[in-house]
């Protein structure tokens, strides 16, 4: 075929490593923090004009790999440093190089601290997750899975809450022990099929005990990522410690990774085993849903609501995967399977896109008042106008109010859960209850009613920055809610094929 | 007689051999400022004979010559050895300058002694029979113990030497035992010989016997759990720019002498000696690293870690196969690299009147010195084995020579102990990162010159390694003909 790209520019190789070199640029200017400010600006918005140029030469209608780099890396071992995009990855690394823009808008003033420490692991930390998503070797995507460990480990114990010590330690041995074991994987695979290319392994034959094995390994590392019931208690506090930014992205992004993994990893490479605990998986993602769900309504610190709030809404990630694996095994049905993936998809990025905004008004709270404490709000809107309507727009998305993207990626996720069977659907849906429940009491307590305290009284309304930041959430939510088509059209051709790799049976014959 | 073809293979020892006569001299002679010649008369000695290791051959990977009637043996497996216990030395030395400088330590015997263990590892490393492979043994030691007690004034320094020499001694006699074991059974003292007589023999019950007890005089070598009592203790007494010696390039000779012994020697008995290693594996792991979970002294903490990082070297020793001794010397080739630079870390943060040791002396370090701190946070995220760094790969390779084996068993305790041993690398970072520097600090940071640019090197050099260890790996792979 040939080649459709309008210039030759390693594209992803860009946008991995103009980041991690610009941070490392950034370290240098240590004892300026505003040079570092606009330096690290600069370079998130020169990577967002890459994914931006990305996106348009990228063709939806081809089901390959695009923009493939392949070089060899470690011979001795058959690892290459290879590469490549399809439409999930895309819109993945949209939203990181877009993400990471408005953190670093967002830490403007609210950093003072090693500013220019803070945005050197940023930027470090994106061009690594946009390595995670363009990874097409096994061994370099553990690489870049695991590099991210120890930015995040610095961004949360150094710019951190109180408990930021504890946190950022009990993040880094989660996440570290669940993806040692995928690593053992990764090796045995290796053994069996003499590569780490995931092209090689797509098509290995594997038998069922060898498939079940595999399939936990995987299942400890990206759960714990997702984070799923019962691996989930790390975030809640990683979310309430980390500074802002830390929240932003450790929800818009890197439990997306976990995800990613799942429908990168587990279900093409291993279908016959997903298939068999599809049941595991949906009963854990229903857990996450309503179990979580209640929990979120008793929180009283706001990022820690948020955070469980998280929890379930990706419970419609795993949930979408899996049920799309089911009816396309066990009822025929690819195109319910196709409604089921695209909905996790759009969940992932629309997920994105709302709790980047939740934690972000979090933030705009917390630099003027230095407490996440429900009960230290009230009656914000009559100091905040500006604020609470943004704050309410987010909160209506979050509940998955039609016209937001919340609305479309649990809808269609719902949509094929019935397919298969009503109760799960039932079960998936008593979110629009929940979700609706514990957000808008949150909006009831902190925004509405009367005025507090005199601290609330004092409260300034939004600069310009904050209104940036919160502005382009707010687009992204609608865009998406509104027009889902653009994204879903970014995707179809890796959903479908991803929902006909499911059905082929990879047992030795 | 020996002849010229004899010597030739040599040239790289008999370097290192003339550098320690003519440090031995200077010694004599030199005073005062002088005295730094002492230091560069040594770099260049170790810089020649690694120029001779690579001249026999040692990149290119030429035939197998053997020396003295097969007692020396040169081939690539010893050159890659030679070569970088060669480099890690190097190290050592420029690291030890102003550490011997500032406490008025007798540079003289450090560089002699240093020279005399170097030229024992090398011997040992090329050895052919038993006879040499003991006769460089126990020059490494006897150097060794006389370094360890380098510091004359010092307690714990002769208290800990002691404990080096009698333990070291018993080891000794441990393997000299297991060697007449051996030599009982086969009537022949050439490891070659050995191979070949073990491969026909139908009764394997007292050469099993013999290798147990050699086994066992590897293992204390190493370092490696039941047989670490020495280990903790002589790397927290010794003085630190010892410790950066003993730490590292010894455990490349341990690797070549178990390699010589099991492989070369005892090969045939593979099967009886691999779960032997692989339980040493397990029980290393587990006790380095839950003890190195309570240390509050860094010194002693890298020490258990030592230990641990011995359990993963052998699952890929026992493996016993050409890819499983090369990711084996991979991982000592890494674990060499990474050792000097941890203690060296400990030596910019001394000063002439404290010796910073304890995990609190780096408090707040990236206040204070945040290069220094994040050089130091290279180190340890290399030694928890998180990629991109050396550390990382040398655990791949590893855990691969393990599921190489079947023993998915061992690769999972690996891995769980790999999550634990994490944990403490962390607090290091920790206590530099989130913690604020205390009021008056104790350790002074010594960043300047030499010690800053060489340990700059040292920690850069693991993650440009990181990046791009193919040509280790190759070399290693090759040594072995995997």
């Amino acid at each position: 075929m040939e080649n459709l790209m309008p210039f030759t520019l390693p594209l992803l190789s860009l946008l991995i490593w103009v980041p991690i070199v610009g941070g490392v640029m950034t370290l240098a200017l240590g004892h300026r923090p505003d040079a570092s400010r606009w330096f690290a600006l600069f370079i998130a918005l020169a990577s967002l004009v890459l994914s931006v140029q990305l996106y348009q030469s990228f063709d939806s209608s081809q089901v390959a790999m695009q923009f493939v780099e392949r070089h060899d890396w470690i011979p001795s071992y058959k690892i290459n440093y290879a590469l490549g995009v399809d439409g999930i990855s895309v819109a993945l690394i949209g939203l990181t190089s877009l993400t990471t823009v408005l953190v670093i808008i967002g830490a403007w003033t609210s950093i003072t601290q090693r500013v220019h420490q803070y945005l050197a692991s940023f930027l470090i930390l994106q061009g690594v997750m946009v390595g995670v998503f363009c990874a097409l070797d096994a061994m370099l995507f553990y690489v870049f899975f695991e590099a991210m460990l120890i930015p995040m480990f610095i961004i949360i114990g150094v710019w951190g809450g109180p408990r930021r010590v504890y946190a950022s330690i009990k993040f880094f041995l989660y996440t570290f022990l669940g993806s040692i074991f995928m690593l053992i994987g990764l090796i045995y695979l290796y053994l069996k099929s003499g590569s780490f290319a995931l092209a090689d392994w797509r098509s290995l034959q594997l038998t069922m005990p060898e498939q079940t094995w595999l399939f936990f390994a995987f299942l400890i590392a990206f759960a714990v990522k997702v984070p799923m019931f019962p691996v989930h208690t790390w975030l809640p506090d990683a979310h309430v410690e980390a500074p802002t930014g830390g929240s932003v992205i450790l929800a818009a992004i890197m439990l997306k990774i976990g995800g990613y993994g799942f429908v990168r990893f587990s279900v093409p490479i291993l279908p016959d085993a997903s298939d068999h605990w599809a049941w595991l998986i949906v009963a854990l993602s229903l857990i996450a849903v309503i179990y979580i769900g209640l929990v979120a309504l008793v929180q009283d610190d706001m990022k820690k609501l948020i955070a469980y709030s998280s929890i379930a809404h990706m419970g419609f990630v795993t949930l979408g995967i899996f049920i799309g694996l089911a009816l396309v095994r066990t009822l025929d049905h690819p195109a319910g399977a196709q409604l089921g993936l695209q909905g996790a998809m759009v969940q992932m990025i629309s997920h994105g896109f709302i709790s980047g905004a939740m934690f972000s008004c979090v933030g705009v709270l917390y630099d003027r008042m230095h407490t996440r404490m429900i009960r230290d709000y009230g009656g914000v809107v009559n100091t905040m106008p500006w604020f609470a309507t943004f704050f309410v727009f987010f909160a209506m998305a979050n509940c998955g109010l039609p016209g937001t993207s919340g609305f479309v990626g649990e809808f269609m996720v719902i949509l094929a859960a019935f397919q298969r069977s009503p109760l799960i659907a039932f079960g998936a849906a008593t979110t629009l209850v929940l979700g609706a429940a514990y957000t808008l009491w949150l909006v009831k307590r902190v925004v509405f009613g009367k005025v507090a305290n005199k601290h609330v009284a004092e409260l300034q309304d939004m600069n310009l920055r904050e209104v940036v930041v919160l502005g382009t959430f707010a687009i992204g939510v609608l865009l998406v809610g509104v027009y889902p088509k653009p994204l879903t059209d970014l995707m179809g051709s890796a959903v479908s094929q991803l929902s006909t790799e499911m059905a082929v049976s990879k047992l030795p014959r | 007689m020996p002849t010229l073809a004899d010597l030739l293979p040599l040239r790289p020892e008999l370097a290192v051999l003339a550098g320690a006569c003519l440090l031995l001299l200077i010694d004599m002679f030199a005073s005062g400022r002088e005295r730094l010649l002492l230091f560069w008369t040594a770099l260049a000695t170790l810089g020649i004979a690694a120029g001779l290791v690579v001249l026999n051959g040692g990149f290119a990977g030429a035939e197998t010559t053997k020396a003295f009637n097969g007692m020396f043996v040169r081939d690539l497996a010893g050159d890659v050895l030679k070569f970088t216990i060669l480099v890690v030395s190097a190290f050592a030395c420029v690291y030890a300058r102003t550490y011997l400088a500032d406490r008025n330590l007798s540079r003289g015997a450090f560089h002699i002694l240093l020279m005399f263990a170097v030229l024992g590892m090398m011997l040992l490393v090329s050895a052919g029979s038993l006879v040499t492979l003991y006769l460089g043994l126990e020059l490494l030691a006897l150097s060794s113990y006389a370094l360890v007690a380098l510091n004359r004034d010092s307690a714990i320094g002769s208290e800990a030497a002691m404990k080096y020499f009698v333990l070291g001694s018993l080891s000794s006699g441990m393997l000299l035992y297991g060697m007449s074991m051996v030599y009982g059974a086969t009537g022949a003292l050439d490891l070659a010989a050995i191979h070949a007589v073990a491969g026909n023999a139908q009764d394997h019950t007292m050469l099993m016997f013999g290798v147990a007890f050699l086994v066992v005089g590897i293992a204390f070598k190493f370092g490696a759990a039941p047989f670490h009592m020495w280990l903790p203790d002589v790397y927290q007494g010794a003085p630190t720019n010892v410790t950066v010696f003993i730490g590292s390039a010894p455990k490349l000779a341990a690797f070549g002498l178990a390699y010589r012994l099991l492989e070369a020697g005892a090969g045939p008995l593979a099967a009886h000696w691999q779960p032997m290693l692989a339980w040493l594996a397990v029980l290393s792991l587990a006790i380095g690293n839950l003890f190195a979970l309570v240390q509050t002294s860094l010194k002693r903490m890298l020490a258990y870690s030592t230990i641990s990082h011995v359990g993963f070297l052998f699952l890929g020793l026992s493996n016993a196969t050409p890819t499983g001794y090369a990711a084996a010397m991979f991982y000592a080739i890494s674990y060499a690299l990474m050792a000097t630079a941890a203690f060296a870390s400990l030596i910019v943060l001394s000063s002439r009147g404290h010796d910073a040791e304890d995990i609190d002396d780096l408090r707040g370090l990236n206040a204070r010195n945040p290069w220094l701190a994040l050089l130091v946070l290279l180190v340890m995220a290399s030694l928890a084995g998180v990629p991109p760094f050396l550390g990382f790969w040398a655990k791949l390779a590893v855990l691969r020579a393990a599921l190489d084996a079947n023993m998915l068993w061992l690769a999972i305790v690996g891995a769980v102990f790999a999550v634990i041993g994490a944990f403490y690398y962390l607090r290091v970072i920790k206590v530099m990162y989130f913690d604020a520097p205390a009021e008056k600090p104790a350790a002074q940071i010594h960043d300047d010159g030499d010690l800053r640019w060489m340990l700059s090197f040292n920690a850069l050099l693991l993650l440009a390694l990181g990046l791009a260890w193919n040509p280790i790996m190759a070399w290693c792979m090759q040594a072995f003909g995997a």
